[in-house]
């Protein structure tokens, strides 16, 4: 818990003046001579064969340097996925993908690749380079993937890669027995990361005859493994560095163009390759979130009570398995963290299709089920005539609930609480009243509320381990390494501050790398799930402890008093019974140095394996004016509500949610990849796939219910993808109060709308 | 082909022969290692690549680096002081929160310096249509715009923004 007032407390983040300055390096921006440049050759189908090649000419062009087909790279298969290793071969992800490919399952696989001089040269290259195809045909979703006669789109398993269910009670008995039944259909978008950074990476030979990989990576140590799984060298022949990383959201939560990089360095004698993906590679052939379908079922009594809710999902994983069932057959959790039911059926699929492959992003399919059930929970709660959010409180999980989907027991649980704070604050009441002045004419306004439910990391379903190391510097400074990953969140300043209030030191005198380094930093997984403040806080925690009593414990030898009558305190060693000073910690820390008789440097470290998991909360609340001769909306007024324990940094975190909000609205509202039917991208660009600008936003407002979660190690919870689970929901929500049109798949952009409300005659 | 340009980049002339097709970015980055200067996507559409060029802001990835002849140029690296001490524009980026990972930022920066010369006294609508070539995926914008509106204001008072030094072991 908090003690010296460093946690909880506005720091500037300590990266902020580089950046402002252009000083910050990213990776794109290191000085590496005689660097040569990589492009992958794309196909320009879905779903096939290359039977040959035709390389004379582009062999020709200048400035190549060689080009390289499937054959002539390593063959082994590998995921992409972003998870730990798993020790039990059946946990582990689907390894299904070479460095490059002939056979076809996107458009726009890697076909072949080359490396030249410069970028040009190699794009000038790659237009030389002649392909023959074996067309088969494309399936861009879950449903014609799953028709009886579709073909494989891996030979080695079926289509659906997997298929479970979960849940409890008897469902369709519940469903009878209950006064309403409300079936409804949802679909939801394959939305896209947009780092404003695209994918980089420059890998070569180093000095020790090993390779070294800097990239824009979220989890270096996973990226690691992965390289020396799929170019065939042990993972200790590999160092990889990560610089500050333009976002990643996800996207780099997967191991996407490393090895290939890695693997061509190999080929090319050890120069260093560098790959710097376009934007328009960036959006449609890196991973997406996953595009769900869902068919839902809930049985509501006239009181309230909820008596059964029966789901079937359809995951539409595109070409590769990548982070595959994980995201689909997560939402059964999430649901049961939230709602009181009698009985519940969670069933899900993972269908291989032809569209861009689905991974990691921001949310992790939470995002997805949440659109499905804050939606048809409100229809619930309008079915019996109840105010969505006195329906969503009678229906909250009880504290201490043990969730057995997940095992869990959800302490500190405070959905309720940031419901009834959300009324308030975002004037629910008054807004409603407002939106019934606006139900005619051409602009209708309405509110909407949605909830939802998130994990702290993914411990009991995946592995949760974090290492830290702190090292006392000569003036009372400590350097603190970790192999955590800031990508931007500001992760290395909360950390500093957790290092700052345990060791009893201010905020300012903690050092943190811009640098991750596999050979350096200490073991941790990365950066997803909104583990870190969680996980690695534990891992701060315990180094800073041990670093304290490692001081006192030196200064108990050199001052003659016994450890326990001391602390440190605002930087200086003390007594602990009445603070007064003892000894200055800068010349305590000199004198650990140097002192004849006592000087040895001190360092601490720890590494941590955490079994437990904190469940945090919250809700969007939404106002919307429809343009119903348009089909657009505007978003009047929108504001989240977050139950995260204990906030260690309001600016950060607010930050946070303000990011994440623009994100989940935009999820809402404007954001999904196209394709045509033979499964080619149309709008991979920033000018047709619509992220929010800032005349596309509306101040974005919220605010936290706080409080001192009892498992997290600073009394924090997860906080970094929540605040875009619930926004698309509570605008669905709001454009029904608005035109009584329940819109259920998004994003609810002009013309799906215009025709929505055509279909409903409301125009 | 090549052709020898003159310019002031940050403060200082320079003569520099460049390839007639090559772009401002590319020289920045790929010639002169001025890497603050980002691509986020190449074609015009981010404002990663912002820079000031004779008092207005254009997208160095669009812009050839033979147009720079004759004209002053403003970069990332050209706006703190000479002691290394920040704008106010930056320091009120720093300040209020308005950097999360930092690829946007020099685009960002840039666009915000220049149009609050253009305009001393912005409505908040005005800001957002400012910036509104200038994508960012981390920060909603909310701070952002906070931070001009901040710099705008203390101008106006003719106060100070007190300017930001780096802390540690002051
Ligand atoms: S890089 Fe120039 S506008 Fe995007
Ligand atoms: S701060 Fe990350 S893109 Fe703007």
């Amino acid at each position: 818990m908090a003690k010296n007032n460093v946690i909880g407390k506005t720091e500037q983040r300590w990266d902020a003046i580089a950046k402002v300055k252009g000083q910050a390096k990213f990776t794109a921006d290191f000085p590496i001579n005689h660097k040569l440049h990589a492009k992958i050759l794309r196909s320009t189908i879905a779903h096939g064969y290359v039977t040959a090649y035709d390389i004379t000419e582009a062999e020709q062009m200048p400035g190549v340097v060689k080009i390289f087909l499937p054959e002539d790279l390593p063959q082994n298969k590998f995921g992409t996925a972003g998870h730990p290793w798993s020790m039990v071969p059946a946990k582990r992800d689907i390894e299904d993908r070479t460095l490059l490919t002939r056979h076809v399952r996107v458009y726009g696989d890697d076909i072949a690749c080359v490396v030249a001089k410069t970028e040009l040269e190699a794009i000038r290259a790659l237009e030389k380079i002649k392909v023959t195809y074996e067309k088969y045909p494309v399936y861009l979703t879950p449903k014609a993937a799953m028709a009886d006669n579709a073909r494989r789109i891996h030979e080695e398993r079926d289509n659906v890669i997997a298929d479970t269910s979960v849940g409890y009670g008897d469902v369709a008995k519940e469903l009878k027995a209950a006064d309403y039944v409300i079936k409804e259909h949802f679909h939801t978008p394959m939305q896209q990361h947009v780092h404003m950074e695209n994918q980089v990476a420059v890998a070569w030979q180093s000095e020790d005859q090993r390779w070294t990989c800097i990239s824009s990576t979220q989890i270096p140590y996973i990226c690691r493994r992965i390289i020396g799984q799929a170019v065939g060298i042990p993972w200790s022949q590999i160092r990889v560095q990560k610089p500050f990383i333009g976002g990643g959201f996800g996207n780099k939560q997967e191991v996407i163009i490393e090895p290939l990089v890695v693997a061509l360095s190999m080929a090319c004698g050890g120069r260093p390759v560098e790959m710097n993906l376009t934007r328009e590679e960036s959006i449609a052939y890196t991973r997406t979130r996953h595009a769900i379908d869902y068919d839902l079922a809930v049985g509501v009594n006239k009181d309230g009570s909820i008596t059964a809710i029966d789901c079937n999902v359809y995951s539409n994983q595109g070409g590769y398995a990548s982070h595959g069932h994980a995201i689909g057959g997560k939402g059964g959790t999430f649901i049961n963290a939230l709602y009181k039911t009698e009985s519940l059926r969670y069933a899900a699929k993972t269908i291989y299709t032809n569209v861009a492959t689905a991974g990691a992003m921001r949310g992790y399919g939470i995002p997805q089920v949440m659109f499905a059930l804050e939606s048809i929970m409100d229809d619930a709660a309008e079915k019996i005539g109840m105010d969505p959010i006195d329906f969503r409180i009678q229906n909250r999980r009880p504290e201490g609930f043990l969730n057995t989907l997940s095992h869990v027991q959800q302490f500190n649980f405070k959905i309720d609480k940031c419901l009834e704070k959300g009324r308030e604050a975002f004037h629910w009441d008054e807004k409603l009243q407002d939106s019934l002045k606006y139900k005619t004419g051409s602009k209708r306004r309405g509110v909407g509320v949605a909830g939802f439910s998130y994990g702290s990391g993914t411990y009991p379903f995946g592995l949760e381990t974090a290492g830290a190391r702190l090292t006392l510097m000569p003036d009372a400074s400590f350097k603190l390494m970790l192999g955590a990953t800031e990508i931007g969140q500001g992760a290395d300043t909360a950390f500093s501050q957790m290092a700052a209030d345990t060791i009893g030191v201010g905020y300012d005198k903690i050092i943190r790398d811009a640098m991750s380094d596999t050979d350096i930093d200490p073991f941790d997984t990365g950066s997803y799930a909104s583990r870190q403040t969680y996980i690695t806080g534990f891992a701060v925690q315990e180094a800073a402890e041990k670093m304290k009593q490692k001081i006192l414990k030196r200064a108990s030898e050199m001052y003659d008093i016994r450890p326990e009558y001391m602390d440190i305190v605002d930087g200086n060693i003390v007594y602990s019974h009445n603070d007064q000073k003892i000894a200055d910690l800068a010349d305590f820390a000199m004198s650990s140095f140097y002192d004849m008789e006592h000087g040895r440097a001190i360092v601490a470290e720890s590494s941590v394996n955490i079994h437990n998991n904190s469940y945090a909360s919250g809700c969007t609340l939404a106002q919307v004016e429809v343009d119903i001769e348009t089909g657009q909306i505007e978003l009047l007024s929108v504001m989240n509500v977050h139950d995260s324990g204990k906030i260690i940094n309001p600016i950060l975190a607010e930050g946070q949610v303000d990011g994440g909000m623009a994100m989940g609205i935009a999820y809402g509202l404007s954001e999904g990849v196209r394709y045509n039917e033979a499964g080619k991208p149309l709008n991979n660009n920033l000018m047709d796939y619509k992220i929010p600008t800032t005349m596309d936003l509306p101040d974005l407002d919220h605010t936290f219910v706080e409080s001192e979660d009892p498992l997290g190690p600073y009394g924090n919870k997860s906080l970094g993808e929540n605040p875009l689970c619930s926004p698309a929901a509570a605008i669905r929500n709001a454009v029904k109060n608005a035109t009584g049109v329940a819109i259920n798949s998004n994003p609810l952009a002009s013309q799906h709308v215009f025709e929505q409300l055509k279909q409903a005659h409301v125009i | 082909m090549n052709q020898t340009i003159e310019f002031t980049l940050n403060g200082e002339t320079m003569h520099y022969s460049v390839d007639v097709r090559q772009s401002l970015l590319e020289l920045l980055r790929d010639e002169l290692a001025l890497t603050g200067t980002k691509e986020g996507c190449g074609v015009g559409e981010c404002g990663a690549c912002t820079v000031i060029v004779d008092g207005e802001t254009v997208d160095s990835c669009i812009y050839l680096a033979v147009w720079a002849d004759g004209k002053t140029l403003t970069t990332v690296e050209g706006l703190a002081a000479e002691d290394g001490s920040l704008s106010d524009v930056q320091t009120a980026y720093v300040q209020d929160g308005a950097v999360q990972c930092g690829f946007c930022i020099p685009g960002m920066v840039l666009s915000s310096t220049q149009f609050l010369e253009d305009n001393p006294t912005p409505t908040r609508p005005e800001i957002k249509r400012a910036l509104s070539g200038n994508m960012c995926r981390c920060t909603g914008y909310q701070k952002i715009v906070d931070a001009v509106a901040d710099v705008a204001e203390k101008r106006q008072e003719n106060a100070d923004i007190a300017p930001v030094k780096f802390t540690r072991h002051a």
